[in-house]
């Protein structure tokens, strides 16, 4: 039973529709093991956006206070899309490599320990 | 005439149960069209307890005798000018948190106990909704003029119930009572009287009120203890609703059982709020969170469900997943780095503070807690005090950044997701999640404030403008740290400090 | 056996209240927190109306209880003589 309703048959109204955000998809990115961020950050960005200006314009507002944003190797970086590990294509748009609305993309830097080795 | 005084068990049967009638010309089932639809099976309403025997007449007397009592207190307390004999100003801003994420809950309560109380077809079980009921617009209606003083003196304190219909942060709270008021009247006894009432509230209510005392706000432990005198009859309706529910019918155990589990995961997720104000909002502690979950969970829960087992209640599913040991820390920690989008201030711990802390959470505090507070002391001693840039990710369910971390590893944030008719929904946990399944079509309706924003339901276009004319905050008083602010210069204006 | 608890706000008519549960109800444990009096006990425990009236020197009904009352633990059974309180298990 998809819900307990007085109402037969009830349905719910999705509020979070791709076409509510006008144009826009919603894109979560993660940087595991670095709590300096408390949760993953949401972005509505054109489903066009490439993953080059994800990772270097789009990233860099939410992630650069951290002070090892300038040490990330990001040749050596892995992703996870939606739980599955991912290899981005950098000039690839978003949507033409698997990553629709509500996509939760989580990055991991192993070397990098936080601030304090503390995972901050 | 003490001959003619009726003793209390005749006058309850007198005042409740001989106030029923009989349906003449219309079908019971029209008149009470909410009853059947959740599958709950009443067989004799006449079994329903009031083990306190409360009539109508003897309410009133009682609750006038409490409101003249509060009263005088308050008089007192704006006469003397107390507001200056709390702790420090930080402390205020527990309170501001309280008026705009706690009162309006009591509101809702008084709304659901209406709806409520009208849909039974028992009179003992209409009755003691409908005292309840009542019982909460009292308790909106003077934490109101309780903290309507601290509006004459503090900022933040201005729109507290527009903020909470609309601010980030205060949807969690509001989206529980929007769950548990759309759900049946069974649902919502189970949810509110039982789970949340009996188990849950006295960590929000007893500690905390005590806190208040430690820090001179005698306003506020007069208004918490004189609800709290409500709340023992409150807990003492869940209690007797469940043993009621139990014992009419084998069928509502497993239903019954599923609410449990569901409102008492939702209810420790909401109070992780009242976690941090506990640990970090109080300037003079009372205990920690873990401490008082111990007392007001563990102990005083753990004799409870003891005592259910008989009708084959088991503990709530999610019990192991409660991280006491790390919500507080959380939570502050997300309210400081949004702190330019709070409608109360936030601030970094003091090294006193910080040692208090470490002492409370030997295993955890300095290996994954202290190092953030360095983080933020290091950003903030170089003129950048940290204020995070994008907007977070939130839970679904309960609607709370997903900031918790793996039950098993403190380090990682835990990430639950689901997909259900082609849509993608995440989840804090796996309580949130499972929530979710039971009931899709109720929270793909979840109203999100991150979304809300992304699609343009909430003004802006910036952040600024949705904060300033959308949640009615005032800019640069009523948000940001409390270093430097408004409240805090006055503070020392009065207290004649530089 | 688990225990019973009883939360009353801190004042001048509860003094006499826990006097009279204290002499009711041997091995009760009383504990002072800023503004509130908690009082624990195994299994049961019961505030009687005449020990409560003998102690406030004056006539008390046992639903008054509620002006102090800040919370409770336990099955709760009250008639014109006394509250009580116990755990099944
Ligand atoms: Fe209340
Ligand atoms: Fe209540
Ligand atoms: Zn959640």
């Amino acid at each position: 039973m998809p819900v307990r309703a007085i109402t037969p048959d009830y349905v719910g109204e999705v509020k979070d529709l791709q076409a509510n955000f006008h144009g826009n998809q919603l894109v979560y990115v993660g940087w595991d093991h670095h709590l300096m961020f408390c949760a993953a950050f949401a972005f509505p960005l054109p489903p066009t956006t490439t993953f080059r200006q994800l990772r270097d314009e789009v990233m860099v507002e939410g992630f650069s206070a951290h002070p090892e944003w300038k040490e990330i190797d990001w040749d050596s970086t892995q992703w996870l899309l939606n739980g599955e590990p991912f290899i981005p294509q950098l000039d690839v748009a978003l949507i033409d490599q698997g990553i629709d609305h509500k996509s939760l993309l989580r990055f991991q830097t192993p070397e990098l320990k936080g601030f304090m080795g503390a995972a901050v | 005439m003490a001959a003619n005084k009726l003793n209390l068990k005749d006058k309850y049967r007198l005042l409740t149960r001989d106030l029923d009638w009989e349906f003449s010309y219309q079908e019971r089932k029209k008149a009470f069209p909410f009853e059947e639809f959740e599958g709950i099976k009443i067989t004799d309403w006449s079994k329903w307890e009031d083990p306190f025997r409360l009539t109508m007449d003897a309410y009133w007397k009682y609750q006038a005798e409490k409101e003249k009592k509060l009263y005088a207190i308050f008089d007192a307390f704006a006469q003397n000018n107390s507001q200056l004999n709390v702790t420090d100003p930080r402390y205020i801003n527990a309170i501001k948190l309280f008026l705009t994420a706690v009162s309006p809950l009591e509101y809702q309560a008084f709304q659901g106990f209406a709806h409520t109380g009208r849909q039974f077809g028992g009179v003992g079980a209409r009755v003691a909704c409908q005292m309840q009921s009542i019982d909460e617009l009292r308790h909106v209606q003077t934490q109101i003029h309780a903290m309507s003083h601290y509006n004459k003196f503090f900022d933040g304190f201005q729109d507290w119930s527009h903020m909470h219909d609309r601010v980030w942060y205060l949807s969690v709270p509001k989206s529980f009572f929007d769950d548990a008021r759309s759900a049946g009247p069974f649902e919502y006894l189970v949810a509110i009287s039982f789970s949340f009432e009996y188990v849950l509230t006295n960590l929000l209510f007893v500690p905390f009120m005590s806190g208040a005392a430690y820090n001179g706000d005698m306003a506020t432990v007069t208004f918490g203890f004189s609800a709290q005198s409500d709340e023992a009859r409150h807990m003492t309706l869940g209690l007797e609703v469940i043993k009621f529910l139990l014992e009419q019918h084998e069928d509502n155990v497993p239903l019954v059982q599923k609410w449990i589990d569901k409102w008492f995961w939702r209810g420790a997720q909401l109070l992780s709020i009242v976690g941090m104000m506990m640990d970090y909002m109080l300037p003079n502690k009372v205990m920690s969170w873990k401490e008082a979950w111990g007392v007001y969970f563990e102990e005083a829960g753990g004799a409870l469900f003891k005592d259910l087992a008989r009708y084959g209640i088991r503990m709530p599913k999610y019990v192991e997943q409660v991280q006491t040991e790390h919500m507080s820390h959380q939570l502050w920690w997300t309210m400081y780095t949004h702190g330019h989008a709070t409608g109360f201030h936030t601030w970094i711990p003091t090294d006193e503070e910080m040692d208090w802390l470490s002492e409370k959470y030997p295993e955890t505090f300095d290996k994954y807690y202290r190092p953030r507070w360095e983080l933020a002391k290091q950003m903030e001693a170089e003129g950048n005090r940290f204020y995070t840039k994008a907007l977070p990710q939130l839970c679904t369910t309960c609607q709370i950044p997903m900031l918790f971390t793996e039950v098993d590893d403190p380090t990682q944030l835990s990430f639950r997701d689901t997909v259900y008719h082609g849509e993608r929904y995440h989840f804090c946990s796996d309580g949130c999640r499972d929530i979710f399944h039971e009931e899709p079509e109720k929270y793909v309706q979840s109203w999100l404030p991150v979304h809300q924003i992304f699609q343009g339901n909430c003004g802006g276009p910036g952040v600024e403008q949705v904060l300033s004319e959308y949640y009615g905050m005032n800019l640069g008083a009523d948000n940001l740290d409390i270093k430097g602010s408004p409240d805090e210069q006055r503070w020392n204006r009065w207290k004649g400090v530089a | 056996m688990s225990k019973v608890y009883l939360a009353l706000q801190d004042n001048d008519i509860s003094r006499y209240i826990v006097e009279a549960i204290e002499e009711d109800n041997p091995g009760v444990t009383i504990i002072h927190n800023p503004a509130m009096i908690r009082i624990e006990n195994e299994g049961t425990l019961v505030v009687n109306r005449e020990t409560v009236e003998e102690k406030l020197g004056r006539d008390w009904d046992v639903q008054e209880l509620h002006l102090n009352l800040i919370t409770l633990g336990g099955n709760v059974d009250e008639d014109d003589e006394r509250l009580s309180l116990s755990w099944n298990a």
